[in-house]
């Protein structure tokens, strides 16, 4: 395939995606599940995608996204609750004295949140970077659970609010008056996920998978690989501050249990299943697990009668077993996930049809050769 | 604080951190055999809990059978999850193992909530265990001050086990090189087996101890205490017994210590940033070997 066509192609499929997006917003009600799994699946891409950045293209393995999550969360709900709502949301302990009369707009919010998620990251990651793999895991969860205690612990009461957690956070709002709350989230996703890909494309995002492949040899090559390590860290770590931020706006409250473990694990089945290491495959699979998960699995939990028959296992709870049976299956037999560590293109896509039609032609041709010696 | 008070936390601090040796034991003898954490240890941990549960209330039997059901019914799951889930992966990348690991704690954890419901179920009271007794000025119940004898019982015999017997000096063979030890017609399998069967049975009686003197059991309650438990392996030297006894002992007694002087929000936190100290100026933890990276 020639580089023209494959432009077009981007351009065609693009499009394709922008109507279908747009159709999903003119012909369903403003409470229809089919928005609100688009815009969940749209946060959970970033931040599956985030994670996939450190974990796949890096190697890094980390289990502190729900922590980074967190802090951008907080951050923003903190920067962007409005004023006159403040006195209502701190009525028990009262709002720090510096933060009574911030409100800043939610974009300058979501970049506070990046910011602040990226600073910690850059402090933790000094001592947390120097450790090896298994350790290094264990230290980031650790740094997870430190923030949530924390964000919940009385010092911080009069600006996180305690246990109690924070209310009134701003949802979407429209765009220049144009364009519609509804495509916010996903237009800041397209932004950031599109500048995670331009990152890995550069000459940084190839020292960050000879990084991945062995480290011994990228050091040999010349890769300074604490300097990388903290980049890729920060970086993924602002990304993953952004999501947060936006599961904070699309909740409209957040709480330390917003971000418990299970949230650390529920992004990691969407990067393992999309495949480590490729961010189309966390966005596809981002968008399938929060579909499958909140919406076509939700049967799972409801009891169901077949006439008089009652279908066995079906009761609360029931969903998540069969999710972590999926995530058990896809780790023990298609470790791959559905993009291994390749990334989407059309040469891929070309091959995959080219090959079905030569396969084709040459079983017909055998088949025409044994007829003709017959 | 008089004297009495501080021997008395300090007894609930040995007590604690008796529970949290026994359950470290398992993560330090798995580590030190895959070079795995075993994230779902914490869980099965928990899922002992409910096998008590069961056992007691629901079957009504007698409470000391209860605690042989419990630990065999522990030790079957522990080798079941191995054979399932981790024996597959034996030839994958290290990262694979680990998020197979994850997956089972996930698993087991949403396996309880959905068998057991997300509420917290009460734990049946062995009488013998909470029986009150007095040592001097301080009173307490049983179950504190057998933890301590029971943890150090199990650990010599271990230590035994491992110094002096053939399956021992397998398994030291099988940490120290897992390829040789093959090649010497060291049966690698039956070898992880046995330190499952082990690690799950410790951790079978460390729930036992663990929940007697507490009200109730939920889905996650294992986590936390797991996640301490592997931070108390990790200080002493992961792969080394004696390393998580003392470990154990240290992180259960400053934990109560910080408790007892009101900060109890931040006992969790104190753990974790102990954790990440430890990793910082002695990576290998107090009693664990240095290991050369090989090219």
């Amino acid at each position: 395939m020639t580089k023209k066509s494959k432009n077009i192609c981007s351009v065609i499929a693009a499009l394709v995606l922008v109507v279908l997006l747009i159709c999903s917003y003119e012909f369903t009600s403003s409470s229809s599940m089919l928005r609100s799994v688009l815009q969940l699946g749209a946060i959970y891409a970033l931040a599956a995608a985030s994670m996939n950045l450190l974990n796949g293209v890096t190697g890094l393995f980390s289990l502190g996204q729900a922590g980074f999550m967190a802090v951008g969360a907080y951050t923003f709900a903190i920067f962007t609750i409005p004023v006159e709502k403040k006195a209502g949301v701190y009525y028990l302990y009262g709002v720090a004295d510096g933060l009574s009369d911030i409100a800043l707009p939610a974009f300058f919010g979501l970049l506070i949140a990046g910011l602040m998620a990226a600073l910690l990251a850059a402090i933790i990651g000094a001592p947390v970077l120097r450790l090896k793999s298994d350790y290094f895991a264990i230290a980031t969860l650790g740094f997870a659970e430190i923030v949530r205690i924390l964000v919940a612990s009385s010092p911080f009461n009069r600006i996180t609010n305690g246990s109690l957690g924070l209310k009134a956070i701003p949802s979407f709002s429209n765009l220049f008056g144009v364009i519609p709350a509804y495509f916010v989230p996903f237009i800041v996703v397209a932004v950031c996920i599109s500048l995670m890909v331009l990152l890995i494309k550069s000459s940084y995002g190839r020292a960050f998978k000879a990084i991945r492949e062995d480290e011994i040899a990228a050091e040999a090559m010349g890769i300074n690989l604490a300097k990388h390590k903290r980049m890729s860290f920060i970086i993924s770590s602002f990304f993953a501050g952004i999501s947060g931020a936006l599961l904070a706006q699309f909740l409209g409250a957040v709480q330390s249990t917003t971000f418990p473990l299970s949230m650390t694990y529920n992004i990691l089945l969407i990067v393992v299943i999309g495949g480590m290491g490729s961010i189309t495959g966390s966005i596809l699979s981002a968008f399938l697990v929060t579909a499958a998960k909140e919406w076509w699995l939700r049967f799972l939990d409801v009891e169901q009668f077949i006439g008089d028959f009652q279908v066995p296992f079906l009761r609360t709870g029931f969903r998540m077993v069969v999710f972590s049976v999926i995530l058990m299956v896809v780790v023990l037999f298609w470790r791959r996930g559905i993009m291994g560590n390749k990334e989407f293109s059309w040469d891929s896509v070309y091959h995959f049809f080219t090959k079905k039609k030569k396969k084709a032609a040459l079983l017909a041709e055998d088949a025409e050769g044994g007829a003709v010696n017959e | 604080m008089d004297f009495t008070t501080f021997l008395s936390y300090c007894l609930a601090g040995i007590s604690i951190g008796g529970i949290y040796a026994l359950i470290a034991i398992g993560y330090t003898m798995v580590y030190g055999i895959l070079r795995l954490i075993n994230f779902a240890h914490g869980d099965i941990f928990m899922m002992a809990a409910y096998f008590m549960i069961f056992a007691m209330v629901d079957f009504m039997i007698p409470w000391y059978l209860s605690i042989a059901v419990v630990v065999l019914s522990t030790v079957v799951l522990g080798v079941v999850i191995e054979k399932v889930a981790y024996k597959p992966l034996r030839s994958a990348p290290r990262m694979s193992i680990m998020i197979s690991a994850i997956g089972v704690s996930y698993f087991l954890q949403n396996v309880a909530t959905y068998l057991f419901s997300a509420l917290p179920k009460s734990y049946p009271s062995i009488p013998l265990l909470n029986k009150k007794i007095v040592l001097g000025d301080v009173s307490t119940s049983l179950v504190t001050f057998i933890t301590p004898i029971i943890t150090v019982l199990a650990v010599i015999l271990l230590m035994m086990l491992i110094k002096h017997t053939k399956v021992g000096m397998a398994m030291r063979a099988v940490s120290k090189d897992f390829e040789t030890a093959q090649l010497m017609g060291i049966k690698i399998n039956n070898i992880i087996s046995v330190t499952f069967i082990i690690g799950c049975s410790l951790a079978a009686v460390g729930s036992i101890l663990y929940f007697t003197p507490r009200p109730s059991v939920f889905p996650l309650a294992g986590s936390l205490p797991g996640l301490k438990c592997f931070i108390a392996a990790v200080f002493g030297g992961i792969g080394s017994i004696p390393g998580a006894v003392v470990g154990g002992f240290i992180i259960g007694l400053s934990e109560t210590f910080i408790k007892a002087a009101g900060y109890s929000e931040f006992s969790d936190v104190f753990t974790f940033v102990l954790l990440v100290a430890v990793l910082m100026f002695r990576p290998t933890g107090l009693f664990g070997e240095k290991i050369a990276e090989k090219v």
